[in-house]
């Protein structure tokens, strides 16, 4: 077994662990662990855009960019958290730009900003153009560029290195977790573990959508990193609030940016109707996902999919989107007739253009995108402040040393439910935030001493796989949790489903025990790194679950049909949940923090 | 239907030397490749190992030879391979364990060639100014997932890792031809010193490979243009 000491390790190289990264390793000794190679993050799929208040092309202000934030969020966001963050943006948009960022520009050679769902002019209500972006590759860019300036400044990698233990002082010995000494990883290609003694770990690992049958999701999306902190006595915020992407392909769940819409995209119903005039008379198909979500699943319920099938069509066609757009009385901003063509929608949306070929065999200029919902982003996860760091309890005290940023993190900027555009901003704001109290903490700090066998709990962990019987199948247990936690915690929920997913997920969890792997060798064991990631997902969805059982109200991403409305008195709260020693989930709450709006009724 | 997936095997700490390893399984037309190493993985062969996250060609993990083609497993279905495929690693670089090569010769061609935006410029408050045109001049090097298809699809990368290879080449473009960057003779004074761009014989193999429909080849002509004449236009 190695160790290595770093002062600051950052786990995980996508864009909020980049820029943690490029800030940290400023002024003090950081490396960056990650599964993946760093390119390979997930970071680099995002399409859309980053939101900023930049006022490119016409009236914005972050105070707008706040509260459509807030009010995206159900009112479950933190108010000041929401506040610094898209102030914050606007800077950030800038030093993206000046590290090289490509980003698409105006006539005038500034940067292009696009209409996305839940952005509005605050006066009109209309939809604003807040979104920069880079065609549909927005955050392709965003990696390529920070692991660039990695490169060029010299941070330190330790490329596909698995972190799967968090090393603290006094780790659950009081049901409340002490400070911070590292991380514990295994080298994936040779098997070993190496230790990495530290002052401060930011964790940066992303979401955790591979819970769900459909999902935009990477493989790699496994919570790792909230199935660690929780493993040693953290809490985890907000769990049961999981955002569905309204618009995924059919059947596979792959991701069409809400920029189609913002271009001018409609969603058409089996019986040709544009919808969403019904469920939100003034911004329509760009209304905030999780309303549009519901929308398509209560078409296709009630009988309104395509043939009858469980999708509906999202149409891009040139002639579609001047049809609604006239309809509509949408004007260009020299106040011109809105008009697209083909040319246009291949220039700003090519990669979605290319999934439908390969995937669908469809062309979206010529023939509507069949799609469905799907499992697409975390509004929970390791509790933070804005600044990054982790907080262990109700009172928001701190961990010393430990970090959070990206989808892994809940500050709460996102609350109930995200808005386009505002994961990207999230990750380079508290990814640097992050990276920056962290590289101050550690100047003033020491380490903390390493336990006397700092692997143990990761060896008790893995060896299970290599002695259990082998009565099970993973992938069988896999496909079940998914299929369970897409028909009973997915868009609509209701108690009794709930507790049936509780009750299979504990099912699937007594049944993991008997998994064994076949492989024993060490080199790239990719089916011990899997088995281990399963049961991640599987303490993650019984998290969500006994999170959302308990949550007897409907907001944002979680909508309960036996509880319809939003009950401000009795849960205008954030979840805290905790895994006990004895295996018990217990949940705790903590007011969300109001400044300036009061919340309102939610309307689109 | 039924498919049959031959896969190229080797795991050094058992095999004396490689081989194939053939599984049979059902399959629909859409389904991708990777799809199906997953399910031979996942109820034949859990030993089976491979790289791949994003699964629908954006993130460059899952580049292999599919029927002697250089592809992505997320990428490519069953519909454009029939029902017999075959599938190994990438070339020209060496095999850790089955579909698995080790890909840092690759990253360190790429890291060579300053693949980093420099401009040491007084920053503007705001954004540096761009116009359409002077943007759409590298766009299509800015698609780049870095997924190696291109560069092991290369006879001399084959024969000599060292050899740059044409997706640094396509790097090395995306800030050549960028109007805000400052190091563009810097970069093609790399190119042309070290086991640079002279090899290339325009044989297109590389533009064929490219999952992300980059103009390889055209890409590496606009550099060598740029080194010839010394003007980037
Ligand atoms: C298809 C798609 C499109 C999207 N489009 C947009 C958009 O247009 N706008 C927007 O704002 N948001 C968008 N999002 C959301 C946004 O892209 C993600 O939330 C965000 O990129 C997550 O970034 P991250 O840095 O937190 O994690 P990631 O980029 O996923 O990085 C996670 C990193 O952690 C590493 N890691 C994980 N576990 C471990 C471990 N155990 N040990 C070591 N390393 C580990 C991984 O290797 C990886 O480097 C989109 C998401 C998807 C899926
Ligand atoms: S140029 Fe194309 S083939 Fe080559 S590495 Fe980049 S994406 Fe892959
Ligand atoms: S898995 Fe990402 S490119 Fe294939």
């Amino acid at each position: 077994m190695k160790t290595h000491q770093f002062e600051v390790i950052v786990v995980g190289a996508g864009g909020a662990g980049l820029m943690a990264g490029l800030y940290a390793s400023k002024t003090a000794k950081t490396a960056v662990i990650s599964k993946l190679y760093p390119t390979r993050s997930h970071t680099g799929t995002a399409q859309g855009g980053i939101g900023a208040a930049l006022a490119s092309e016409e009236e914005d202000h972050p105070e707008w960019h706040t509260f459509d934030s807030v009010k995206g969020s159900d009112y479950l966001g933190d108010q000041d958290a929401i506040e610094f963050m898209c102030e914050e943006a606007i800077p950030a948009i800038y030093e993206l730009e000046h590290m090289g960022l490509p980003f698409d520009r105006t006539p005038d050679g500034k940067i292009s900003q696009r209409p996305f769902g839940g952005h509005t002019n605050n006066i009109t209500g209309k939809p604003v153009r807040r979104a920069c972006h880079a065609a549909d590759r927005t955050g392709h860019m965003i990696l390529q560029t920070l692991y660039q300036q990695c490169i060029k400044n010299n941070v330190t990698f330790y490329d596909e290195f698995q972190v799967v233990d968090l090393l603290m002082v006094n780790p659950q010995t009081t049901g409340v977790s002490g400070a911070t000494a590292g991380v514990v990883a295994i080298e994936l290609a040779s098997g070993e573990m190496h230790v990495f003694h530290a002052k401060a770990v930011i964790f940066a690992t992303g979401g955790h959508g591979r819970i769900w049958e459909i999902t935009s999701n990477a493989y790699s999306f496994t919570g790792d990193g909230p199935a660690i902190t929780m493993r040693r006595g953290l809490p985890l915020e907000d769990m049961e609030f999981f955002q569905f992407h309204p618009t995924g392909i059919y059947k596979l769940g792959i991701l069409i940016t809400e920029g189609v819409r913002g271009e001018g995209g409609i969603l058409i119903n089996g019986q040709g109707e544009r919808f969403m005039e019904k469920y939100a008379p003034t911004v329509k198909d760009l209304a905030s996902r999780d309303v549009i979500s519901r929308a398509i699943y209560l078409e296709i319920r009630e009988g309104r999919g395509v043939n009858g099938q469980n999708y509906v069509y999202l149409d891009v066609r040139p002639e579609s989107v001047n049809k609604y757009a006239a309809l509509d009385g949408r004007k260009n901003l020299d106040g011109t007739p809105f008009v697209v063509t083909g040319e246009q929608i291949l220039a700003k949306l090519p990669d979605i253009v290319d999934f439908c070929r390969v995937y669908l065999g469809v062309d979206p200029l010529t023939q509507p995108m069949p799609i469905q919902p799907t499992a697409h982003y975390a509004m929970g996860g390791i509790p933070t402040n804005m600044y990054g760091e982790a907080i262990k309890d109700e009172k928001n005290s701190l961990v010393p040393g430990l970090y959070a940023a990206g989808e892994v993190a809940c500050v709460s900027v996102h609350g109930a439910n995200r808005l386009g555009t505002n994961s990207l901003v999230d990750l380079v704001v508290f990814g640097k935030y992050a990276g920056l109290r962290a590289a101050e903490f550690a100047k003033g700090a020491s380490y903390q001493p390493l336990p006397p066998d700092p692997a143990e709990f990761a060896h008790a962990q893995f060896d299970q796989f290599l002695t259990s019987d082998g009565t099970e199948n993973a992938f069988d247990i896999a496909r079940e949790m998914k299929k369970v936690m897409f028909d009973d915690m997915g868009i609509f929920r209701s108690g009794k489903g709930m507790q049936n997913a509780l009750k299979k997920v504990r099912e699937l969890q007594a049944r993991f025990k008997h998994v064994r792997v076949a492989d024993s060798g060490k080199i790239f064991n990719m089916e011990l790194i899997n088995a281990w990631e399963l049961g991640n997902l599987l303490d993650l969805a019984e998290v969500t679950t006994v999170s959302a059982i308990a949550r007897t109200e409907s907001r944002g991403g979680h909508s309960r049909e036996d509880y319809p409305d939003r009950d401000d008195k009795k849960w205008l709260k954030h979840t805290m949940a905790y895994l006990r020693p004895n295996g018990k989930i217990d949940l705790k709450y903590k007011p969300v923090v109001i400044t300036k709006y009061e919340p309102k009724v939610r309307t689109y | 239907m039924q498919v049959t997936i031959k896969v190229f095997r080797y795991n050094p700490e058992k095999d004396k030397k490689p081989g194939y390893k053939t599984y049979k399984l059902d399959a629909i037309e859409t389904d991708r490749v990777l799809d199906l190493l997953e399910k031979v993985k996942g109820y034949q062969d859990g030993t089976l190992s491979f790289r791949r996250s994003c699964a629908h060609g954006i993130c460059g993990s899952d580049a292999m030879r599919i029927n002697g083609f250089n592809r992505l497993a997320c990428k490519t279905l069953v519909r454009d391979t029939g029902a017999k495929i075959t599938v190994e690693p990438i070339l020209g670089l060496k095999v850790i364990k089955d579909l698995i090569v080790d890909m840092e010769p690759f990253f360190e061609n790429f890291r060579s060639v300053m693949p980093y935006f420099v401009n040491d410029e007084p920053e503007p408050a705001q954004e540096r100014y761009q116009s359409p045109a002077e943007r759409e001049r590298f766009d299509d090097t800015t698609k780049c997932i870095l997924c190696a298809c291109c560069t092991t699809s290369y006879p001399s990368f084959w024969a000599n890792d060292k050899y740059l290879g044409p997706a640094a080449i396509v790097t090395a473009h995306r800030f050549i031809f960028d109007s805000r960057d400052r190091a563009a003779a810097e970069r093609l004074k790399i190119l042309n010193d070290v086991f640079g761009i002279h090899r290339c014989h325009t044989i297109f193999n590389c533009t064929l490979a490219c999952p992300r429909e980059i103009q390889v080849t055209k890409a590496i002509g606009e550099v060598k243009m740029a080194l010839v004449t010394g003007k980037l236009d």
